[in-house]
């Protein structure tokens, strides 16, 4: 069904028709030169259709027709996903880049499957069989998983396998089964499926009480704010504090199946680090390349806006699919503020009436919807999968106190919310230990984490009260806090992003040197005068950060924590001696 | 057969409505007035409404005025003849030759495939080291200088430009002070680098609306240089001043402010722009450094705030110096693991005391005592900004780390300076150690 359209304003496009029209279904702007803009309608008065057009209008004329569609904006789901980089739409870009060279052109649209490659599949259910949405009808490998080709999620009810292939070639186009309904009508089954981006997909028995920690390797995280598998976090941080740098970490450490890395209306370049950089990184648990785990959905900043509100949801359309098949999923969003800005621009555009700081009033249930689709599910035969959320948040100024960030906190389980004044001070990676928290257990002993926690309170207070006072003013009890609270910080709080070993600390690891640092922090070092204490914890940081450096096992790693157990054992009051050994 | 529309039904700031049919968005017009003619454009289709941003402003333009649609974007011609030349806002040249030819292209042009672009590595060499070792540029990075009115924000933008040795420079001005136009080219006349320099200057006594073209004019010029596979230094200065003209057309289009009266897509607007900065995967590249004045001082601005979030980094000229705290190359960490081992040890190593330095110089000027560690980090602070800091300093980058070496080894001994045992053992500087009153350095490095 057609309808014209009456006027263009950036990328909004009122159309009118005189048929149904349907709320966010799809168009397409037909320019005159033959291009079709893929939109989306957002807003219906009477009979005419708002729309916001994926692309650039440039050239839309008044008149011009808009052929509107009965679908909503979905993705293509099935086996050839991961490793991929996507645009915002589901546009393969490497495939873009085949057909129209360096630059995006509008209007150029490629099917999300590569439709020519053949599977091995590998059926897991026989004829007669009673299959349910989202049930295995049979496999294909995949990279390294078990890709999972699952009877259409919209089944109704229960439906008879009428027939299937047996193990063999296909390509995700051609049938490989035929079910019946309930009511006897006949359902052709392909290795692919759509689904619509904005509805969440799950399909399971139950959702569960995320607890199982998520490791990142990242020590600030694992140790003090602990991520699960299933849960939600978020980063806020001014620009320049790290948020794509730790970002960036997580998805090559992190202990999932898959990541999903969504770089939603930020830097190009921080997208081709990653597209050029993770085909040669080898997972270390895998022992295969980290793409072959990875999908990228990119929308950069000067890709158009009205993608870039749909780059989120597609991604985690992607990570659910993938939870279905019993995997554990990262997505990590990159960040939601570009989203939330695209938000903004389209419903400034709809001259809605505007809330906080210009955002749509409608900003805070669409954080919460999206971060909702996160959850550790139990199956429906049983297996646990999970899609766990990360999303960066760049509030305005770098003040938490604005609409994104506080929509973001009221709904996540952990907040890492990065300093300007830990970044400028080199502190990496700047997440404040007193703002953040996390709501979830970790790996080190709640009791510890206390104790360390009060110990960083106490020194940054010794820390304020002495720009008062001033050092001599200051207690040697109360100052010896503050070396310790700083000797804490410095060795394990801040770690070398760039460096292989310190950059990427195992949960063993960091359970051992915490401990160890623990005994360093309860050791009374009994110091009376305080150069003398200064000059005690800058050996001991000087010890404990050779160490980080040292890998696992090595003789180095020994050495050093030889001459840790040495330096504690002599209660560090004689730290000259040990150095001169 | 040449169609005129003459019914202009609304004039407002610098947009004129114009009844006219067959229309497309974001395509050109010309205005024709009573004192000349005007290039406009496209901003808004309602049925048979067209509003247009006229460029040269709308003073003078009467409701008998007519229009003439020129069906295609807005077009600057390229050629190798650009070289040299001095444009104005609307792509006019501005030194009073003749106007080039050449083949038209738009502007504005779509966004590039992030698969076609590489992944940078190549070190730009300024010789400034608060930019070479501690904030390395890196070709095909978009770079902005934040700064306040009455830094030398100019002249540093035009010694960097001048010391990169890019094949092409462009300049784009917005809001320029005449004067300040003429150093430009002053400096590069004397730096011998004015037959590969493109200027597109509007200054402060232009309309505002050709503001608005100069990022983008420079950019496809740009662009069309770096995809015959040229390297390209785009220069903007002032940025701020462009996002002021958005502001001033986003409010006359009635259009809903979001903060302190910029339009909600300003930081799109702004990142459609920094954005081009790339380097193709396959041709020439292009890097870009802005001017950006920060209102006030004041970072947490809209502009300054939005272009932290779409720079890769940035610099702060704050006194007439480079400002270590908050001044930030995203891409340094791609090249400053090749220079020399210890690059990223001093940069860390010199900062993090140079903080210190601060800390203890505040107690100072509180009148607090001195411990003999504020001593030493005061005597560092004072060494670090005379020999290194100061934006006077012209050397390489390797002279540059030896010198941090130097200074540190004055005024530490190597476990006070933060820095790894293994670094330390290889560039301590030998002589140095003997002459400290204090033995353990020696030890300490043994």
């Amino acid at each position: 069904m057609n309808g014209r359209i009456v006027s263009v304003f950036g990328n909004m496009v009122i159309a009118e028709t005189d048929g149904k029209i349907v709320q966010n279904s799809i168009g397409y702007c037909c320019r005159r030169d033959g291009a079709k803009l893929l939109s989306e309608v957002i807003r219906i008065r009477g009979r005419l259709a708002d729309l916001q057009v994926f692309e650039e209008t440039r050239g839309l004329r008044v008149g011009d027709i808009v052929e509107l569609r009965d679908e909503m904006l979905s993705v293509t789901l099935g086996p050839g996903l991961l490793g991929q980089t996507y645009d915002g739409l589901q546009n393969p870009l490497p495939r873009v880049a085949e057909k129209t060279g360096f630059f995006l052109t509008p209007g150029v649209y490629v099917h999300g499957l590569d439709e020519q490659r053949t599977w091995d599949f590998t059926p897991k259910v026989s004829v007669g069989d009673t299959v349910r949405a989202g049930d295995t009808l049979g496999t294909v490998p995949e990279t390294m998983f078990e890709h999972h080709i699952m009877a259409p999620f919209t089944l109704k009810g229960e439906c008879k396998v009428e027939s299937i292939v047996e193990a063999s070639s296909h390509t995700v186009g051609e049938e490989i089964a035929v079910l019946a309904g309930q009511s006897g009508e006949k359902i052709s089954v392909t290795m692919q499926q759509d689904w619509p981006v904005k509805r969440p997909l799950a399909i399971c028995k139950r959702r569960l009480m995320p607890s199982e920690p998520l490791l990142t390797r990242v020590r600030i995280i694992d140790s003090m704010f602990p991520v699960v598998r299933g849960g939600t976090y978020c980063i806020p941080g001014p620009f320049g504090a790290g948020k794509t740098v730790l970002q960036q970490i997580t998805s090559r450490h992190a202990a999932v199946d898959i990541v999903i890395v969504a770089a939603c209306g930020e830097r190009a370049g921080e997208v081709v680090e990653t597209i050029r950089e993770f085909p040669e990184l080898i997972d270390p648990r895998t022992g295969k390349s980290l793409m072959e785990r990875t999908i990228i959905i990119c929308n950069t900043s000067a890709m158009p806006v009205a993608a870039r509100e749909a780059s989120v949801y597609t991604a985690v359309t992607l990570a659910e699919y993938y939870r279905q098949m019993g995997l554990h999923v990262l997505l990590l969003a990159d960040s939601t503020s570009r989203w939330a800005q695209a938000m903004r621009e389209v419903s400034g555009r709809l001259e809605e009436i505007p809330g906080e700081e210009a955002f749509p009033a409608y900003l805070e249930s669409r954080i919460a919807g999206f971060y909702e689709r996160a959850g550790a599910l139990e199956l429906n035969d049983g297996r646990v999968a999970s899609v766990t959320i990360g999303g960066t948040v760049s509030p305005a100024g770098g003040n938490f106190e604005e609409p994104v960030t506080q929509g973001t906190l009221k709904v996540v389980g952990a907040f890492h919310g990065l300093s300007r004044a830990r970044s400028d001070a080199r502190r990496y990676p700047a997440i404040d230990p007193l703002e953040s928290w996390s709501k979830y257990a970790g790996i080190i002993e709640p009791e510890k984490v206390e104790k360390v926690r009060e110990l960083l309170r106490r020194g940054s207070e010794v820390k304020q009260m002495m720009t008062v006072v001033g050092e001599e003013g200051t207690h040697i009890e109360d100052f010896t806090i503050m070396l310790k609270s700083e000797f804490f910080d410095n060795v394990y709080l801040q770690q070398n992003a760039f460096d292989d070993v310190d950059g990427a600390t195992p949960a063993e690891r960091q359970q051992f040197v915490f401990d160890k640092i623990l005994e360093v922090v309860d050791r009374d070092f009994d110091l009376d005068d305080k150069d003398t204490a200064r000059r005690v914890m800058f050996e001991a940081q000087d010890m404990f950060r050779t160490w980080n450096y040292e890998p696992d096992d090595s003789e180095k790693y020994k050495l050093s924590l030889g001459k840790i157990d040495e330096f504690i054992a002599t209660r560090g009051g004689k730290a000259q001696e040990v150095t001169k050994q | 057969m040449r169609t005129y529309y003459d019914r202009i039904v609304r004039i407002a700031g610098n947009v004129v409505t114009v009844i006219a049919r067959n229309v497309g968005y974001d395509e050109l017009a010309i205005v024709n007035t009573r004192r000349g003619q005007s290039l406009a454009q496209v901003i808004r289709l309602e049925g048979d409404r067209v509003s247009l941003q006229v460029f040269a402003g709308t003073q003078g333009v009467s409701t008998g005025d007519r229009v003439r649609f020129l069906v295609r974007p807005m077009q600057v011609p390229f050629c190798d003849d650009l070289l040299g030349r001095v444009f104005d806002g609307s792509g006019l040249p501005r030194d009073d030759r003749p106007e080039v030819k050449g083949e038209p292209v738009d502007i504005g042009t779509p966004a590039v495939n992030p698969v076609k672009r590489r992944r940078p590595d190549f070190m730009i060499r300024t010789g400034i080291p608060m930019i070479d070792i501690f904030n390395s540029l890196v070709e095909s990075q978009k770079l902005p200088i934040f700064s306040v009115a009455g830094e030398p924000y100019n002249p540093l933008l035009a010694r960097i430009g001048l010391q990169a040795q890019a094949d092409v420079i462009i300049l784009g001005g917005m809001g320029l002070r005449h004067d300040d136009y003429l150093t430009f080219r002053k400096t590069f006349e004397e730096g011998g680098v004015l037959g590969r320099t493109i200027m597109f200057i509007h200054t402060a006594a232009d309309p505002v609306v050709e503001c608005l073209l100069v990022p983008d004019l420079c950019l496809a010029v740009g662009e069309q240089f770096a995809l015959q596979g040229k390297r390209v230094l785009v220069l903007l200065t002032d940025m701020t001043a462009f996002a002021d003209a958005l502001k001033e057309i986003a409010i006359t289009m009635e259009q809903i402010p979001s903060n302190r009266g910029y339009p909600g897509d300003l930081y799109t607007q702004m990142a459609r722009r920094y954005e081009k900065a790339v380097d193709f995967d396959g041709a020439g590249s292009m890097t870009l450094l802005a001017c950006v004045t920060m209102p006030g001082d004041d970072v947490t601005h809209p502009v300054p705030d939005n272009t932290g979030y779409i720079t890769e980094g940035q610099f702060y000229l704050r006194g007439g110096r480079i400002e270590p705290f908050g001044s930030l190359s995203r891409l340094k960490q791609q090249v400053n693991g090749d220079t020399r081992d210890d690059h990223r040890a001093i940069m860390d190593g010199c900062l993090q005391r140079y903080a210190l330095c601060r800390e203890s110089r505040e107690k100072r000027d509180m009148g607090f005592e001195m411990s003999e560690w504020d001593e030493k980090l005061l005597r560092y602070g004072d060494m670090f900004e005379q020999e290194i800091m100061d934006l006077a300093v012209n050397i390489p980058l390797e002279e540059a780390l030896d010198r941090c070496w130097k200074i540190l080894a004055e005024c530490f001994e190597p476990v006070e300076t933060g820095i790894r045992r293994t670094i330390i053992e290889q560039h301590w500087p030998k002589e140095l150690t003997d002459e400290e009153e204090t033995p353990e350095p020696a030890e300490a490095t043994a």
